[in-house]
């Protein structure tokens, strides 16, 4: 028999509402945000930006600037020799500029001074010559024009990446189908905007070791960073996460800021501090790729996938960023939702003379994600299908393998499908409504943490300590980063659950890498599942701890021993009971001071071919989404009454926080479908051609407002995943995917007019109804995709095609692969 | 050029004020361009008033002046003189959090909570001349002030139920 106490069945903090634990201080205005935090002696930095997309530094004069009364220091790109990148692979961004600049926006030199008022007019005495170079506005372009190159490095000319995948042989599958459709998407680029601009603090702590203070998600992979550029041990940095304003992916990368200001601290032996404009914030960017798509997509007579060839290209901006694995996500995650017995992406992406774009809420997955759904739609108009029952007769089983070898797990996507058109009155509406109204469905997915990490290694993901004292008090430390989706509150909840008392009694102490374990960041939707995993472990090891000492006290086994209301007793024998202060003590009194790890690394993933790596993970959740429109005919106008959501989440911790989260990803999947752009334009010749952001402002950038939202109608589905704690999945990226889709094909219900293209403007939809009135084809989007010379495919069987997970050679899998299917 | 350095000297020399902040007299001297927000942030010490943009576009930065909701970072903090401000510091009653405070925390009014002293300064203003507004009314008030985290229907909730808080105690 065990003698570990049972495991929970029924809770007493997880799935009730609860105000969540940072929640007072933030009310409050008490949180210390970066740009809060004031030291003694501190110094203000600013940094001068490149006003020019592509050229060669000639040279720097700084002397004015360093004489320019209250300026400490002035730094450049000699200060700074060794580049650095969240990637390993994609090591090319230097905190200032070498000896090249490759976007308006990329920092070239930085002055460190009294205050922001003196730095700023110090660099306007900085002095530099520029060599213009021709620049690359498009991934059209790059691959038209592979010199001057952006980098040295990179598959070819300006080409970053460039790949292509084959699951089954999809000619073949293609060539046998009832209908292939072919359609074409592009989706803009946008940006997190983030309320709170990008600040830091760095300093020399009392015991001589250097201190940041920083906006980022990433602690971890900013420390690594760091001891890189700056050449010194890991050991003797300390990185501390502050809460976050908004991350949403934008503080991910390591950010040129923070090494100048590490480096500045370093160098004076004062504090000295960072924040960025609000127009600084647009360059650093690191955003929705803008990407254009092919679909070639085959279904049989039912409108059933048979087999489906998607292309994508990426318009990568100036470096790499987090670029090799956006490029994977513009396809891995797409046969997830719905079976799709073969499946073939290539996907290239370009540098271009703009911003660098990176991860953003849905990471490489909504601009697909958009095609796909979109194309659903198109099918099911076609094939005369109601497109909700469509997508519920092929959605993906639980406990399956996907062609490209993914291993899905729990899976409520069909309940979140018919809970959605339940709730949405869908029967009732859909080619149903008067001419100008409409709805539009669309579904989604997405990862519970990326199944390996950014760089390769075999140590956990998510590290968490438990410390007990006999005051009652529990410590919990974990690097996890909390940027307002709730992670600490997460962390108290599954650990006060576990040990049974009350959340007030945790104090969460995160995101710092002077004291925390290792958490790997706040991206992938990881947090819940890892660091959540690991606080279980560790709590489920306190736990026998104490029971293993009360068990005596109370008469029962340890393994009867249970947690519950600030209370442990005995299972069979409730009456014998003691506080939980008590165990504490009795335990301290046999066992010594009281603590415990946990830790936590994903499944090793089914797949073994080379690059089988990205896309995998624990758990996938899922979303069903309608969106209702208005249009007006005549100006194009777009109003959003109603969005009816149902996110598979496994479980709710929180319900407050789990309802948040999902109509904040659909607010910011809405605001992405109907105006967010980051785009740019470029001036005239006479005024250097340069390639300019058109809106670097919130004013210009486009996003909706308190007046604009609709209101939002959320179903949350619970089908718990043994992989994830408790069963809770994630809730922070998913329910932003569908909504994109579900708004586009509500346009096309409401007047029977095509935007294939994000965002989806009144002056696009205006344009196709003029088609439409015309008698032309009713569509504004893409109409034609550049020859990009994608690489062979590797090529993988399918589980369903006698395939063992690996690449296989030449025409014999291929004619493997359609014997099977010929047979099927 | 002497006239230059003249007008950037005198741009140096600080400025006097006296103001009342959350109903205490305060006196302060700072560099005669400084806005509102900057003289709350950086010379007061008050940094529980966010900055997004300091151009007016983002609402981060609200505070009540003589009552009303102005944008700290469109205010000169000269034109401040013998004026009362209120901040998000000031909206607690002791120890006690103010009743749009409980809500914002209570309904998940805030996320990562930077948007949040803004809000709510705009909210206590709109509930102070409207104790009883339509969801359309919070909608309008609030329009100047961006959330990217909540989808401010959390927001909307949580001022509501503050608004009906505020009523039953009266």
């Amino acid at each position: 028999m065990s003698k570990r106490p049972p495991e929970k069945t029924r809770f007493d903090v997880v799935g009730k509402p609860r105000r969540r634990v940072d929640g007072r201080a933030k009310a409050l205005g008490q949180l210390r945000f970066a740009d809060d935090l004031v030291e003694p002696r501190m110094l203000h930095t600013r940094l001068l930006r490149s006003p020019l997309p592509h050229a060669i530094i000639e040279s720097i004069d700084v002397s004015r600037a360093e004489k320019h009364p209250g300026v400490h220091l002035v730094l450049t790109g000699k200060d700074f020799p060794i580049p650095y990148g969240i990637m390993p692979v994609s090591l090319d961004e230097n905190a200032l500029a070498l000896e090249r600049v490759r976007f308006v926006g990329d920092p070239v030199a930085a002055v460190v001074a009294k205050d922001e008022q003196t730095a700023s007019e110090a660099l306007d005495l900085i002095e530099v010559k520029y060599r213009p170079l021709p620049t690359v506005g498009s991934p059209e372009e790059g691959l038209a024009n592979p010199e001057p190159r952006i980098h040295d490095y990179g598959e070819q000319g300006n080409i970053h990446r460039n790949q292509s995948y084959e699951f089954g042989d999809v000619e073949a599958g293609l060539a046998a189908a009832d209908h292939v459709f072919e359609d074409l998407f592009f989706y803009e680029g946008n940006t997190h905007l983030p309320m709170e601009e990008q600040a830091s603090l760095a300093m020399i702590e009392g015991d001589g070791k250097l201190r940041i203070s920083t906006s980022t998600q990433n602690p971890h992979y900013l420390h690594r960073q760091l001891a890189r550029v700056l050449q010194m041990p890991a050991s003797r940095i300390r990185v501390i996460a502050t809460p976050n304003g908004g991350g949403f992916g934008g503080k991910c990368d390591p950010g040129n800021h923070e090494f100048v200001v590490s480096k500045a601290a370093l160098l004076l032996g004062r504090p000295v501090k960072i924040c960025l404009s609000r127009e600084e914030v647009f360059y650093q960017h690191r955003g929705r790729h803008p990407v254009l798509m092919k679909f070639r997509t085959g279904v049989d007579r039912k409108g059933k996938l048979v087999a489906m060839h998607l292309q994508t290209l990426l318009d990568g901006g100036a470096y790499g960023s987090h670029g090799p694995a956006s490029t994977f996500y513009t396809g891995v995650l797409t046969p997830v939702t719905y079976e799709l017995p073969r499946f073939r992406f290539d996907a290239c992406r370009v540098f271009t003379n703009k911003p660098a774009c990176g991860p953003k809420r849905g990471h490489g997955t909504p601009q697909p994600r958009f095609g796909q759904e979109v194309q659903l739609d198109k099918i099911a108009e076609k094939l005369n299908l109601d497109p909700a029952e469509l997508r519920l007769g092929m959605v993906t089983k639980p406990d399956s393998l996907t062609a490209s070898w993914l291993r899905i797990g729990s899976n409520g996507l069909a309940e979140c499908i018919r809970k959605v058109v339940e709730i949405s009155g869908w029967k009732d509406k859909h080619r149903k409504l008067p001419p100008g109204r409409g709805v539009g469905i669309a579904c989604s997915t997405y990862m519970c943490g990326a199944g390996v990490s950014i760089y390769w290694n075999r140590m956990p993901h998510s590290g968490v300590q438990i410390l007990l004292d006999r005051s009652g008090q529990v410590a919990v430390y974990c690097g996890a980063t909390e940027l307002g989706q709730g992670s600490d509150d997460v962390l108290a909840a599954l650990v006060s659950e576990a040990l049974g008392i009350d959340p007030a009694e945790v104090r969460c102490i995160t995101g710092d890498t002077g004291i925390t374990p290792i958490d790997l960041g706040s991206y992938s939707s990881r947090v819940t599942i890892m660091m959540g995993n690991a606080a279980l472990q560790a709590a489920g090891r306190l736990r026998e701890q104490l029971a293993s000492v009360v068990a005596e006290s109370l008469g029962t086994l340890p393994a009867e021993v249970v947690f519950s209301q600030g209370q442990v007793f005995a299972a069979r024998d409730p009456g014998k009971t003691m506080r939980f202060v008590e165990a504490v003590a009795l335990a301290e009194e046999k066992l010594g001071t009281l603590a415990a790890t946990g830790s936590y690394a994903p499944p090793k993933a089914p797949g073994k071919y080379k690059g089988a790596g990205v896309g995998p993970s624990p758990a996938y959740s899922f979303s069903a989404c309608v969106v209702e429109t208005e249009v007006d005919p005549v100006t194009g106008w777009i109003t959003v009454p109603k969005i009816w959501i149902a996110h598979d989440i496994g479980r709710a911790i929180n319900p407050v926080l789990a309802r948040g989260q999902v109509i904040g990803g659909v607010y910011m999947g809405l605001s992405e479908a109907m105006m967010e752009e980051q785009a740019f334009r470029r001036l005239p010749e006479k005024l250097s051609a340069a390639l300019v952001h058109r809106n670097p402002s919130m004013l210009e950038y486009k996003s909706l407002t308190a007046l604009d939202m609709p209101e939002v109608e959320v179903a949350l589905i619970e089908d718990p995943d043994p992989n994830c704690p408790y069963g809770a999945k994630e809730v922070g990226q998913g329910p932003l995917l569908p909504v994109m889709p579900a708004l586009a094909n509500a346009v096309f219900d409401a007047v029977g007019v095509r935007v294939d293209e994000i965002p989806v403007t009144p002056y696009k939809v205006r344009r196709a109804l003029e088609a439409k009135a015309k008698g032309e084809d009713p569509r504004v989007g893409p109409t034609e995709f550049p020859k990009v010379p994608y690489p062979e495919p590797i090529f993988v069987l399918p589980p369903w095609e006698e395939g063992d997970g690996d690449a296989e050679k030449g025409d014999a899998a291929r004619a493997r692969s359609e014997k099977r299917r010929a047979a099927a | 050029m002497n006239s230059v350095t003249e007008r950037v000297v005198a741009v140096r020399q600080n400025v006097h004020l006296r103001l009342s902040v959350n109903g205490e007299p305060v006196e302060v001297s700072f560099a005669p361009y400084k806005t509102l927000l900057e003289v709350l942030r950086e010379d007061l010490g008050l940094t529980g008033t966010k900055h997004g943009c300091e151009l007016g576009e983002c609402g981060a930065c609200a505070v009540r002046l003589d009552g009303e909701a102005v944008l700290a970072c469109l205010v000169l903090a000269q034109d401040c003189e013998g004026r009362e401000i209120q901040t998000i510091e000031g909206l607690a009653r002791g120890n006690a959090l103010h009743p749009l405070q409980a809500a914002f925390a209570d309904c998940g009014g805030s996320q990562c909570g930077y948007c949040s002293p803004g809000m709510q300064m705009t909210a206590a203003a709109l509930l102070e001349r409207n104790p009883d507004p339509t969801r359309q009314e919070i909608r309008e008030a609030l329009a100047g002030n961006l959330c990217r985290c909540t989808g401010y229907e959390q927001i909307f909730e949580a001022v509501e139920r503050a608004a009906g808080e505020l009523r039953a105690a009266k």
